[in-house]
């Protein structure tokens, strides 16, 4: 092969393989900007119309949002996603962060006792829902029947505004614990084990060493599992669906996302569920990008 | 020294109570699912807490159907019918072989006959009410194409990434991680339009093609690709591999934990996946398991036998697919935490 012969074939080489990696990104990149990235658009635009699928769709402008602004039902339901969120995630945090801690210890069994702590992780929403709304049952109950066994008065759980979405938050952590817990224990295995080796030769006790080791060395994971859930939270929507089919009673269990779906499956409002998913967009874009400032930022990191 | 290991001892004693503790909260969940799928209607509708299935047992008395009960009579035990109860706690007792022989005795002394009972036609009659056979070919279908597309796109998007040089590169890789801040579910509305125009609702293709590209699944993949050597491509090219052949070769069977990992991860993700196919897909004949449970759930109401044998087939696959991988499983979970 000539000195001249080589260059252009050399960058006919560099176009061939710049085309062949394109190739490579085809698939992925159509199916995210087609399912992904166009239907942000699309939503903002469906949001300034009022059309139901079938008839021709109406200019509205933007008063799908003001119409949201006095909607009763909306400000219920994201009041009950935020109530949701203060119940589920404090709750969440500190038994999985206990569970992890355990775990953590020098003891026997630790993979049988991951593997029994994540199976409510591996199952499915929907088949724990049904089983949990039997033991949430008024009269034949498991849970009714064990109160009344020690002298609590039962209540109508899932049926009753004040324990509807109590009802829900209990089974859901008890559904998410496990993967919480998994998250906590790679954490703390990453802590060091001569600090605490350090800190107890120095003679700290064992709640000095949570607060003064565990706690601020696991925060960066704490953070995490903290924005998680709480972008989980603005998800719920199977136990609803499954348990309180209707919203709960007096729409005690209607979220955002179950409301959502009612106006826009249930009546096929699209251009109204367009707004309503476009707050909900709003309010989790908003918590992904504070953790991702935040992480970089204020956390400790060692 | 003695003092020292005692106290050892004592504190894992706790711990272990402590863990015991909450696996039982873990798991009772599932014993009552399993315990009620073998029970029939009236041991579901009682008040008391029976793990293990139990029927009354009944004898006819005169054309009546009485509970049995073993009683005391002059210190020999005999089964006789409860009859009736009488006041101060007394209860007339038959004999069912000799009606005319009746005994009166004080009620809770007496301690009912109820044989351990299991009630495997639950699982028949739920797997007959709805067609659950094609619910589960129908996940299983989905769950299969979906992860497989899923890998292959997401490897081949990520060799890109990781063996290739082109421009915009960097903005595309951006691009890309961008999307993953999108939740899903504020999308539904319009992702539901694209479909009725695309005339994909209710077909396979609703449920397969929007989830055959995972960002998440690219990054990991690249995130594995960067560790090996990056000679290992121009090396292989230059004794005349092709890219494709490369990836087939030389990539595919160095990358199988990744492989692993994360088709476990959105195999589960398929498998479980409910929001999505409940909206896209309407015909009986289309719906996966989680749709036709909720179905079930609304149309069996209050038949709890059929509706928790139900819920035991539908986790049962996973389940034991679970103790089989169950360290993958974990750290398929696990490795989303340390996405970051």
């Amino acid at each position: 092969m000539s000195e001249r012969a080589h260059k252009p074939k050399k960058q006919h080489d560099r176009t061939d393989r710049q085309t062949f990696a394109y190739l490579l990104l085809l698939p992925t990149v159509i199916i995210i900007t087609t399912f992904h990235v166009l239907p942000i658009f699309y939503s903002l635009g469906l949001s300034l119309f009022n059309w139901d699928l079938i008839s021709e769709a109406r200019f509205a402008g933007l008063r799908n949002f003001r119409l949201l602004a006095y909607d009763p039902l909306f400000w219920k339901s994201l009041w009950n996603t935020i109530y949701y969120t203060i119940l589920s995630v404090p709750m969440t945090i500190i038994f999985s962060l206990m569970i992890a801690m355990l775990l953590n210890s020098k003891i026997k069994g630790i993979d049988a006792y991951r593997v029994i702590y994540f199976i409510p992780v591996i199952t499915s929403i929907n088949a724990v829902s049904i089983v949990w709304k039997l033991i949430y049952h008024p009269n034949f109950g498991l849970l009714n029947n064990i109160l009344e066994s020690v002298g609590i008065p039962g209540q109508r759980w899932l049926l009753d505004p004040r324990w509807a979405m109590v009802s829900i938050v209990v089974m859901s952590v008890w559904k998410h614990l496990g993967y919480n817990v998994i998250i906590f224990l790679t954490g703390l295995k990453n802590i060091p084990n001569h600090l605490y080796e350090a800190a107890t030769v120095d003679g700290a006790g064992k709640w000095s060493q949570f607060r003064n080791i565990t706690w601020p060395l696991l925060s960066p994971v704490t953070f995490f599992i903290l924005v998680m859930s709480i972008i989980g939270s603005f998800q719920v929507f199977a136990q609803i669906y499954m348990m309180t089919p209707g919203g709960g009673p007096m729409n005690s269990t209607m979220t955002v996302v179950f409301y959502l779906y009612k106006v826009g499956f249930g009546d096929f409002h699209f251009g109204y569920a367009s707004a309503v998913a476009f707050e909900l967009f709003i309010m989790i874009f908003a918590l992904t990008l504070v953790q991702k400032l935040v992480v970089e930022k204020r956390v400790h990191y060692q | 020294m003695t003092d020292y290991t005692l106290q050892t001892r004592l504190w894992k004693l706790v711990i272990h109570s402590l863990l015991i503790f909450g696996s039982i909260m873990m798991l009772f969940p599932f014993a009552w699912m399993i315990s009620t799928s073998l029970k029939g209607p009236d041991s579901i509708m009682t008040e008391s807490v029976e793990l293990i299935p139990r029927r009354q047992e009944t004898a006819e008395i005169s054309g009546w159907v009485k509970p049995v009960y073993k009683v005391s009579v002059n210190d020999t035990k005999r089964r006789m019918a409860l009859t009736r109860t009488l006041d101060k706690g007394l209860a007339e007792f038959t004999d069912p072989a000799n009606p005319a022989q009746t005994v009166t005795l004080p009620l809770h002394d007496q301690t009912s006959v109820r044989p351990v009972s299991l009630r495997w036609d639950n699982y028949p009659e739920a797997w007959k009410s709805q067609p659950f056979g094609r619910y589960f070919l129908n996940t299983i279908i989905v769950a299969i194409i979906t992860v497989g597309c899923q890998l292959f796109f997401s490897s081949l998007a990520a060799y890109a990434f990781a063996f290739f040089r082109f421009p915009f590169k960097n903005a595309l890789f951006i691009f890309l991680l961008g999307t993953m801040m999108l939740p899903q579910q504020a999308l539904l509305v319009p992702n539901y339009v694209i479909l009725a125009k695309l005339r994909w609702l209710d077909t396979y293709l609703a449920l397969i093609v929007p989830f055959t590209a995972s960002v998440y699944s690219v990054f990991f993949f690249r995130q594995f690709f960067l560790t090996l050597p990056r000679d290992l491509h121009d090396a292989a090219t230059v004794d005349g591999c092709s890219h494709m052949g490369f990836y087939f070769r030389v990539l595919l069977p160095l990358s199988a934990p990744p492989f692993l990992t994360l088709g476990i991860f959105s195999f589960l993700g398929s498998w479980n996946s409910f929001i999505w196919p409940l909206i896209v897909t309407n015909s009986t004949h289309l719906r996966v398991l989680q749709v036709g449970l909720a179905y079930f759930l609304s149309d069996a109401g209050t038949e709890w036998g059929l509706l928790m044998a139900a819920s035991t087939f539908s986790i049962v696959p996973l389940v034991i697919g679970y103790f089989f991988v169950q360290k993958k499983f974990v750290e398929s979970q696990a490795m989303t935490g340390l996405k970051e």
